[in-house]
């Protein structure tokens, strides 16, 4: 057991907070949010020159080499900065399932793109009627000539707005509910008769509805095994898991020592209110619920690079509940302790707030996975 | 960083634990099983094998008899014998007076003390509270005057824990009433609790039992050279002690292992017409423990691991006071829970009846024991710095305010 990071790591770390130190600041930040995009595509190509964008590619792909553990120290920086840039979708949705799933063409084709810059990917697997379940896929995948024809829709893809291509889900076979015959393709967002709904969610990110309606793809398009894709999609919505999870630790920080420092500075009653000992405990309860969900994230992380087995999944199951529970604490201490200011939109902490809200909701929430490890006691 | 045991370290506590499943006496693992705490006798009896094994000075250096462990192996050790379950070893023995008599001892305070707390040979006990001294420590009011080779020590101590049974007493008194810091004006005294003297009278505690004492200090006579360090340096060396070794504390072994014997009884219950542990509503309590303890569990290997890497600062981690805070709240969640499961039958006072019967009934003795633990381990978050304390410590230690 060892929890010291290597030093390749620590440069990894170091660069990535030096960047967002110069270019991320909250007035910068909101910038970003009012560009067209939603975000900074300036941005998006210093992290291709940083390395950030191939960080879980294999260096033959013009990646970093990097897993689960650098992945976790790049979100963590993106959490504390609340970076707005597509990278989850991208790198950790899209780049798992390639890692996962893809071919050595599509990897070839795919990767180097994304490393540099080039293309932005997205996972479009959820759908409206679906909540939080990962088999209830009714888009379908119809056998056509030398290819197949998608129908359907999808709800809420993460920065589906910006991705030039989806790893979307369809169903090739079965009924609603049932785990097989769900495969994934990749799908071009230009492709005929998809069209897509952007819009902002809660924590000033983006998503799309996509709406697909005889939309053509190849046979080259395939991601995996035809009929096999919840085997990639759970692997994948672990890997988002284990991402947000290390985010939301950033943002725990963030508010944190935002929290810290206000309590330093409000006076009330003649005397900082971090001299009352109500606040101080409350206090010290946000940090031991962060370092808590900190523990959480590096499981997460830890079984992410483990093979998949029930263990696997049962332990990413607690952290997500773990940290989600953490967040919500942390982040609604942070506004209490603010008070009015903490209500404000002109404010950071009601920022990270909903960006931490939105998290809890990304891949089931803690209601959700706490049942089924409910289900799971021995 | 790798959070996956090593071979070794996987290998360690295999062999731990099956040492422990061949040499724990089944009658003790089968009382401690049904939810009671360990009897002196079967404290004193486990601890005689470990120590026989060269497992006893836990955190102890070689030469006075440790078994040379990583904090890891500590830790593993830790869980694998609460996780038995087996009496813990004497906490007053082994994580404190051992390590105070090796860090500030003179030779012949460790060649004589060492071996013997190693065996519980001597049961010490801790003679710190008193009754205007709790949380604030250092208001403590018993005196020792010295005279000649003497200190005469006069006052009370409070909340002793097995004063009754002990054979020494570990104890801060004041040795200057006038210095410029409360402080400053501190001993550390071993002293022999046959000294005439002494006065201990029980206080019951609301489990109805014994467990706590006054002990009256009157005239007591104890010897110079049964002062710990320096003279008016005793807050060092209670700091020392308090600070020292605290990974241990949250004490996750035991959690788990009443959780795990929760569910065992949850398993012999019925609610609603069916086994208690197939009900929705208890499952999910029992997962919400489940994964609080996993969180604790990474967090501790985290403060174990950064106390190895700090090896020789002195200064404890203020990530033990998390350990402190959430082991205990969670340790308090198992005895609500037991509790909880047993139903009405966690109502009735057993002990005495039981015996007599001579009929054993494992469920009505588990069901009863059950509040028994509840009611005893509310003093989890009070002893050891209450669990508000922690807090401060963490205000001042991390938060800088």
């Amino acid at each position: 057991m060892d929890f010291e990071l290597s030093d390749d790591q620590r440069l990894l770390q170091d660069s990535i907070t030096r960047l967002l130190g110069d270019r991320y600041a909250f007035e910068q930040r909101k910038g970003y949010v009012k560009a067209a995009e939603g975000f900074s595509p300036a941005l998006w190509s210093q992290y291709a020159e940083l390395g950030l964008l191939g960080v879980p590619f294999a260096e033959e792909y013009g990646g970093f080499g990097g897993g689960a553990q650098e992945i976790m120290l790049v979100m963590q920086a993106f959490g504390r900065a609340l970076i707005l840039e597509p990278y989850l979708a991208t790198v950790v949705l899209g780049g798992t399932a390639l890692q996962l799933a893809g071919s050595d063409g599509q990897k070839a084709e795919i990767f180097p793109a994304v490393a540099e810059g080039r293309m932005k990917l997205a996972f479009a697997h959820s759908e409206r009627q679906a909540r939080y379940d990962l088999s209830d896929v009714v888009t379908t995948a119809k056998r056509s000539g030398g290819g197949w024809v998608l129908d359907g829709a999808k709800s809420v893809v993460t920065h589906g707005d910006a991705a030039d291509k989806l790893v979307l889900s369809a169903r090739t076979s079965g009924d609603r509910y049932d785990a097989d015959g769900i495969t994934l393709f990749l799908v071009d967002t230009a492709a005929a008769g998809l069209a897509r709904r952007g819009y902002a969610t809660r924590d000033e990110q983006r998503a799309a509805d996509v709406a697909l309606s005889n939309v053509t793809v190849g046979d080259g398009d395939v991601l995996g095994e035809v009929g096999n894709g919840l085997a990639i999609v759970q692997p994948i919505v672990e890997a988002g898991i284990a991402a947000t999870g290390a985010e939301s630790v950033g943002a725990m920080e963030a508010m944190h020592s935002m929290t810290l420092e206000y309590s330093k500075t409000r006076e009330q009653f003649g005397k900082p209110i971090g001299s009352y000992q109500v606040v101080q405990h409350r206090l010290a309860d946000m940090f031991m619920t962060m370092e808590q969900g900190r523990s959480m994230a590096m499981l997460a992380t830890m079984m992410v690079e483990e093979p998949e087995s029930a263990e696997r999944t049962r332990k990413i199951a607690m952290a997500k509940v773990g940290l989600g529970q953490a967040a919500r604490y942390v982040s609604q201490s942070a506004i209490q302790m603010h008070g009015g200011i903490g209500m404000t939109e002109e404010y950071a902490v009601g920022h990270y707030f909903r960006r931490c809200m939105v998290i809890e909701r990304l891949f089931g929430d803690p209601a959700y996975y706490l049942q089924r490890l409910a289900e799971d006691v021995e | 960083m790798d959070l996956r045991f090593t071979p070794e370290e996987t290998t360690f506590r295999e062999d731990v634990r099956a040492f422990i499943r061949d040499n724990l006496p089944t009658d003790i693992r089968d009382r401690m099983r049904l939810g009671h705490g360990p009897r002196k006798e079967d404290t004193v009896r486990w601890q005689r094998i470990l120590n026989k094994q060269g497992w006893a000075g836990l955190s102890w250096p070689k030469e006075w008899g440790g078994p040379g462990w990583t904090s890891i192996q500590k830790m593993i050790f830790l869980e694998e014998n609460q996780v038995a379950p087996a009496p813990e070893l004497s906490s007053f023995n082994i994580t404190m007076i051992g390590p105070v008599l090796i860090q500030f001892g003179t030779d012949e305070q460790k060649r004589r003390f060492l071996p013997r707390a190693a065996n519980l040979d001597d049961w010490w006990c801790q003679g710190f509270s008193e009754p205007g001294a709790g949380s604030d420590l250092a208001s403590l009011k018993t005196s020792a005057k010295r005279d000649g080779d003497v200190y005469v020590v006069n006052g009370q101590k409070i909340w002793t824990s097995t004063a009754h049974l002990a054979d020494w007493c570990f104890l801060l008194v004041r040795t200057n009433p006038n210095a410029a810091k409360r402080q400053e004006g501190i001993s550390f005294l071993l002293v022999d609790m046959k000294t005439p003297g002494i006065t201990v009278r029980p206080i019951i505690s609301i489990d109805g039992a014994h467990h706590l004492n006054e002990v009256f200090f009157d005239d007591v006579k104890v010897p110079v050279s049964m002062r710990v360090f320096e003279e008016n340096k005793g807050w060092d060396v209670a700091k020392f002690l308090l600070g020292n070794e605290r990974t241990g504390i949250a004490r996750l072994g035991k959690s788990k292992e009443r959780v795990k014997a929760a569910k065992a009884m949850a398993r012999e219950v019925n609610a609603n017409g069916r086994p208690l542990i197939q009900d929705a509503a208890f499952r999910q309590r029992v997962a919400q423990l489940e994964i609080d303890m996993q969180a604790l569990e990474i967090t501790q290997y985290r403060v174990i691991s950064a106390y190895d890497k700090a090896k020789g600062s002195g200064r404890p981690d203020p990530l033990s006071s998390v350990l402190k805070v959430k082991g205990t709240e969670l340790l308090q969640a198992t005895t609500e829970l037991a509790m909880d499961v047993a139903g009405p039958l966690s109502m009735p006072v057993w002990a005495e009846e039981l015996a007599a019967m001579n009929e054993p009934d494992d469920m009505l003795e588990a069901a009863s024991a059950s509040t028994g633990s509840y009611l005893f381990l509310r003093a989890a978050s009070i002893y050891g710095g209450t669990n508000e304390i922690q807090k401060n410590i963490l205000t001042k230690a991390v938060l800088g305010l």
